[in-house]
């Protein structure tokens, strides 16, 4: 192709082709969640073991109390992108047929916020004790 | 000047070889076993959602408890725990190598080898703590 001819840059016209029809956006979010998952993943695992053993009323007040509760938020949040973004390559990487593809993009989308909006109202409705 | 038309065979190149040709090894047990954590911990988030729902509660904390000490409950978030953090583990492994860092042909071996270990390490002390943490207090 003759490059004087088009006013498009390379970049513009690979653009939107690959397995995702995305750039680079997956990767990149893909690596900002698993850098932030590592400290809220440790953060949640020692909020889980400091509520074992012990009753639901005090389980219940821990949660949601506000520095726990944010912490929470924050895991529920970035796990839930990052997982959406990491099923979406291996659905990408095995489904080769376009509706079947189509089909689970969708699905991992719906079953991803769901998650993570059912995960993010238990822990609010802790806090605001409704 | 050969040109492609005077070309009569097509040139002897290697075929790449498909996934069961490789002696496995463990850098590539760690490289599918990501993967594999990575789905099974998508589909575990349905228990995280269930743990802080059921905290609002006491009859279905009590329902969530029974699960989680059940015997088949207490496989599955051992198994979670273990994927988690064997995840976890390969995920730093990732961010090093995106770092440019760590692809050498000894590095690789060392980190793949350090990834297992420490998934199982880990995995063991938080079992053994949250084990002493349940035992302590009831
Ligand atoms: C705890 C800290 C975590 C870190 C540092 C991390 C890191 C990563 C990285 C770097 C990748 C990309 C691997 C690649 O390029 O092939 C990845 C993939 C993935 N992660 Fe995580 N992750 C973490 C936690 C989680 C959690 C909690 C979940 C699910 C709830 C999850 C689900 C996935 C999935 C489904 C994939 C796709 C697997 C693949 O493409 O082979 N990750 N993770």
């Amino acid at each position: 192709m003759n490059e004087k001819a088009h006013i498009r840059t390379p970049l513009a016209r690979v653009r939107g082709h690959g397995a995702a029809k995305s750039g680079t956006g997956h990767f990149w979010h893909q690596r900002v969640t698993a850098v932030a998952n590592i400290p809220l993943t440790i953060a949640a695992v020692i909020i889980l073991i400091t509520l074992l053993g012990r009753n639901q009323a005090a389980a219940a007040q821990i949660l949601g109390s506000p520095a726990i509760a944010i912490i929470m938020l924050l895991f529920i949040a970035s796990i839930t992108t990052h997982m959406r973004i990491g099923m979406a390559a291996i659905i990408e990487d095995y489904v080769h047929d376009d509706n079947a593809k189509l089909i689970l993009l969708m699905a991992n989308t719906f079953f991803t916020i769901a998650v993570g909006l059912a995960s993010a109202f238990g822990i609010l409705k802790l806090s605001f004790g409704v | 000047m050969i040109t492609m038309a005077e070309t009569k065979a097509p040139a002897a190149r290697p075929l790449s070889p498909h996934l069961q040709i490789y002696r496995p090894m463990l850098t590539m047990m760690m490289s599918i076993a990501h993967r594999i954590t990575g789905f099974g911990l998508y589909f575990g988030t349905l228990l995280l959602a269930w743990w802080v729902i059921s905290a609002s509660g006491p009859n279905g904390y009590a329902r969530f408890e029974a699960f989680a000490g059940s015997w088949i409950g207490r496989l599955i978030l051992f198994g979670y725990t273990w994927a988690l953090i064997h995840h976890m583990l390969g995920g730093i492994r990732h961010l090093i190598w995106d770092s440019g860092r760590g692809l050498g042909p000894i590095e690789r071996e060392r980190l793949a080898a350090a990834n297992l270990i420490g998934s199982i390490a880990i995995t063991l002390i938080l079992w053994a703590i949250g084990l002493l943490a349940m035992g302590g207090s009831q």
